[in-house]
């Protein structure tokens, strides 16, 4: 192919908005999941103001509702996924030795379908009030809500949903067709592995959440009756579609956890994996045990006693698997030399918070007893140790790890571990004490109790456990801010790295690998750094470097659906055409340019060598 | 550093044996102090797991804090660790152990939940049953042998096993009674019924709190209920009683002008009224207003006038009455006592 000169150079705004380098929208997922994880993190500390003390009267009735429908909505899929997705798309070419993704337009056009979507979904705040049926949006609740809440949060999702799914499809083709020479499956990183298995997850889950959305949407727009007792549909329809999504959701929430720890906890044992054939077996399995189970959130349904007994041992086999991942980790550690960095405090952080979830997991999947947990505070205390005790500690780790490697930067450590303790000691005030609110009699979901019921002090406590973890990702905040100055500049492998994202320089070039390496090992660069060579072994000459270009479509393309959304939510055809016509027509453009991208010369390569920069 | 995580452990000992020493809660509510035969399988249950649970705990952390002290880096050592591949016969043990210990729990988690669903619809006509039905925020009960409806508030006898089949007027509830037994889901349309059972247990003339679980709306939290155990001779006396009231049993002949005027279409008192609200039938003898605010005069007041404010977005509408009508009405409704 010849070298083609459509390469523009755009800079400032426009470059965010037409990129297509995976490493920028890695960045750009981080960024907007953040500023998520800021919003639902502020709904979730309105939530705990309001149930500090017994009858107060701040948050209550719809607002409420509003307040944590939308912190869940918001905290699993545009925080806690979009983030997960900023990490895989910065991290995972670079760990197999890849130029790029397999497909960077698709790769943008997910990006900005999740932000859209995203935005629809908050814009509900201001626009006539937000859902309010929670993040499960059970029917006939969410069907029978008279306001635009719940429009809106079936139109974000959608649009978000597609985004994910474009995305996961992207990494599974990433991952199987772009490896470099010698990186089998059986050396893939855990972090590759789990976001891997992850993408499959997606790949079979987010479909039943678009058709899910897409029956609840014609429910409410087109007035159709799936889930309409009195005109033969039924309520339960809606519960099964929506959990055998919603089951996979938490696991392919918390794989890439599982993946960033095991990196971690490596890399600062200075110790390869053990059992590292175990970890990839119980991470296949655990993604394909989570879509076995989905019932285990409807044991009081009323489904009858052998459905529930199936679902029950189904879900108690998964803590086999995830019990042999716990106890690799600790003996990755035995024998190792532990350096407590940040990342690694929440790794360190992150194995017993976890272990202490999965037990509660377990006790859940007891269908006599869950008649007692279900609904109940004591599972808002399970999946917030699963969820934030796992996940969001995990993230953490990650982002202190992979910080030097997106940003350059390395974040400072004292301001790090005041992050940590603070997030740490919160997380436990926080949700320690609602198992014991939970059995106690207190249901989730609700805006008020009465005093006098032994509720009160338990209630007070994890609103304070709540402000300190606030107080915890602001430290955060100015770590990051601080970060910007020069004094944090970092070199290419701060923490002593295993793995093939800490073998290029620092910035991390466009091309990333000058020359794709070879990979001879587990662990690649140890293998190398071990050999003595330092640096990869490249398994090709230096040659000219075949880019795609960036483009504006995907931004639009979004745009359109966004504008689409609109038109359905306040049923104006005309609007909601002119949107679908927006994306039909970048749809075409797509088609019919011919964009082949263009090549940087052998020339330009050899002197970033030379220069120290590849 | 190791001084840091050695007082971050205490400080979260602590905290945990502090919340054990708290207490168990409230006990006409918490289903860790169980009054009947289900919440008392239940609540054995519980322990069950707590414990295998409680074992893996310990194992786990004495193993992580002994990994963790043991292993940190010390200063100046550059010597890099042996890079051990993993170790077949540990990796078995703890794949063999967890599924054995999955096995005790699996067996009585699948005897109990057979257990709890088979007995669910009632064997013979003498033993009691009654319909529950979730309304957008109240509870309506049916005894259909007894051939009467009340709300909010569930008189029953003590030591008797009680049938309870459950559907919803409107969207998804799920009836809970902590201190009794877990919850069931109530499924709006007639093929969703669901059915359980619980033991009133042995005490007599106590209030068990119960709840609704399940997201139903703008006022979910306020949909409580109550049940009231009594012995069996006060619970016959009860239903007689109870059939036998009218609108009239009220001294306030005011009040029921205005009752009959503005509520009578919504409210059932005895045999009289429509059904879509819940039914005042001995209305002075309740335990709550709206199934939340302290039983008096003043709340009730508050609630007629404003009902609204009291739980948000609920279906009873403001009706226009003067303050004398309402105090009149509020005189009459404490004034329906049964016997």
């Amino acid at each position: 192919m010849a070298t083609h000169e459509s390469h523009k150079k755009r800079s400032g705004l426009m470059d965010w908005l037409t990129t297509v380098d995976h490493k920028k929208i890695g960045i750009l997922y981080l960024l907007a999941g953040g500023f998520f994880f800021l919003i639902g993190g502020l709904e979730a500390i309105l939530m705990r103001i309001q149930l500090m003390e017994p009858d107060s009267k701040i948050f209550t009735g719809e607002l409420y509702n509003q307040l944590l429908t939308m912190h869940g909505t918001t905290m699993i899929f545009l925080a806690a996924m979009p983030i997960i997705f900023g990490f895989m798309n910065a991290i995972l070419p670079l760990q197999i030795g890849a130029r790029d993704v397999a497909f960077p337009f698709v790769n943008a056009v997910g990006f900005w379908l999740f932000f859209f979507g995203g935005l629809l979904l908050n814009l509900s705040w201001f626009l006539g009030g937000a859902p309010e049926a929670g993040w499960t949006a059970y029917a006939p609740l969410s069907t029978v809500a008279e306001d635009t809440g719940v429009d809106f949060y079936v139109l974000g999702l959608q649009i978000a949903g597609a985004g994910t799914l474009a995305g996961g499809i992207n990494f599974l083709v990433t991952v199987i067709n772009m490896r470099a020479p010698g990186m089998t499956f059986m050396r893939m990183p855990l972090f590759t592995w789990a976001s891997f298995v992850t993408s499959g997850l997606i790949l079979f889950a987010f479909p039943a959440l678009t058709v899910g959305i897409f029956l609840l949407m014609f429910e409410r727009v087109f007035e159709a009756n799936f889930f309409n007792a009195d005109m033969g549909g039924n309520v339960l329809i809606w519960e099964h579609i929506f959990w055998i999504f919603g089951h996979p959701e938490v696991y392919i929430l918390i794989l890439p956890a599982f993946g960033i720890i095991s990196e971690i906890v490596s890399t600062f044992s200075s110790k390869r994996l053990f059992g590292y054939s175990a970890m990839v077996f119980a991470t296949v399995l655990i993604g394909f045990l989570g879509f076995m189970v989905w019932v285990h959130h409807m044991f009081t349904v009323g489904l009858g006693p052998v459905a529930n007994s199936i679902f029950a041992v189904a879900t108690m086999a998964i803590a086999i698997p995830t019990g042999v991942k716990i106890f690799n980790w600790i003996f990755t550690m035995w024998g190792g030399q532990i350096r407590f960095t940040t990342a690694m405090l929440f790794a360190v952080g992150f194995i017993p918070t976890f272990v202490m979830g999965g037990v509660t997991g377990v006790m859940l999947s007891v269908p006599a007893a869950d008649y007692q947990y279900h609904d109940s505070y004591f599972v808002v205390a399970h999946f917030h140790y699963v969820i934030v005790g796992g996940l969001i500690l995990g993230l953490f780790a990650g982002l202190y790890y992979w910080y030097p490697r997106m940003f350059n930067r390395v974040l400072n450590e004292t301001l790090g571990k005041w992050n940590f303790w603070l997030f740490f000691i919160g997380f436990h005030l926080t949700f320690f004490p609602q198992h014991w609110l939970g059995l106690m009699g207190m249901p989730r979901r609700v805006y008020t109790y009465m005093s006098g019921q032994d509720l009160d002090g338990a209630n007070f406590v994890s609103t304070i456990g709540a402000i300190l973890m606030g107080a915890g990702t602001i430290v955060l905040l100015i770590n990051i801010v601080i970060s910007a100055s020069s004094k944090y500049a970092t070199t290419k492998d701060p923490w002593d790295g295993r793995t093939l994202e800490w073998a290029m320089p620092v910035p991390t070039p466009e091309y990333n690998f000058a020359q794709t390496p070879l990979v001879r090992g587990l662990d690649a660069l140890y293998v190398e750094k071990t050999a003595g060579n330092g640096e990869m072994t490249p398994a090709e000459p230096v040659g000219e470097i075949h880019m795609p270009n960036g483009s504006i479509l995907p931004f639009i393309m979004s745009l359109g659906l966004f504008i689409s959304g609109f038109g359905f939510i306040y049923a104006n055809w005309i609007v909601a055409g002119a949107g679908l016509g927006v994306v039909l027509i970048t749809m075409f453009l797509r088609s019919v340019i011919d964009d082949h991208g263009y090549h940087i010369h052998k020339e330009e390569v050899e002197a970033d060598i030379k220069g120290g920069r590849a | 550093m190791k001084k840091w995580l050695q007082k971050g452990r205490l400080v979260s000992l602590f905290a945990m044996l502090a919340l054990l020493l708290m207490g168990c809660g409230d006990p006409t509510l918490s289903a860790l102090i169980p009054q009947g035969e289900v919440a008392d399988k239940q609540f054995q249950l519980m322990l069950i797991s707590i414990s295998i649970m409680i074992l893996v705990l310990v194992v786990v952390f004495v193993l992580y804090a002994f990994v963790l002290l043991k292993f940190r880096k010390k200063k100046g050592d550059t010597s890099t660790p042996k890079q051990v591949e993993g170790n077949h016969m540990l990796e078995l043990l703890w794949t063999v152990i967890p599924i054995l210990l999955l096995i005790i729990l699996a067996v009585p988690t699948v005897m109990r939940t057979f257990e709890f669903s088979a007995d669910a619809k009632p064997a013979s006509k003498n033993e009691l049953s009654i319909k529950v039905t979730g309304h957008q925020y109240w509870w309506e009960f049916e005894y259909p042998k007894e051939e009467l409806i009340t709300s909010q508030e569930l008189v029953l006898p003590a030591d008797t096993k009680v049938h309870v089949e459950l559907s919803s007027a409107d969207v998804i509830h799920s009836f809970w009674i902590p201190s009794l037994a877990g919850k069931t889901d109530t499924n709006p349309g007639d093929k969703n019924k669901n059915y359980m059972w619980f033991d009133t247990g042995s005490k007599t003339d106590v209030v068990y709190k119960g709840k609704c679980a399940e997201l139903c709306g703008a006022s979910h939290a306020l949909m409580d209920f109550k049940v009231r155990v009594v012995s069996k001779e006060d619970y016959k006396n009860w239903v007689a009683s109870y059939k036998a009231a009218d609108g009239k049993s009220s001294a306030n002949a005011n009040g029921q002008q205005v009752f009959e005027k503005n509520c009578l279409s919504c409210h059932a008192v005895g045999q009289e009224g429509g059904n879509t609200g819940p039914s005042l039938t001995g209305f002075g003898d309740k335990d709550r207003v709206a199934g939340i605010l302290e039983h008096n005069k003043e709340n009730l007041k508050a609630w007629i006038k404003d009902p609204q404010e009291v739980k948000p977005g609920n279906n009873m509408p403001k009706v226009n009455l003067s303050d004398e009508e309402i105090d009149a009405v509020s005189d009459y409704l404490l004034g329906l006592k049964l016997k």
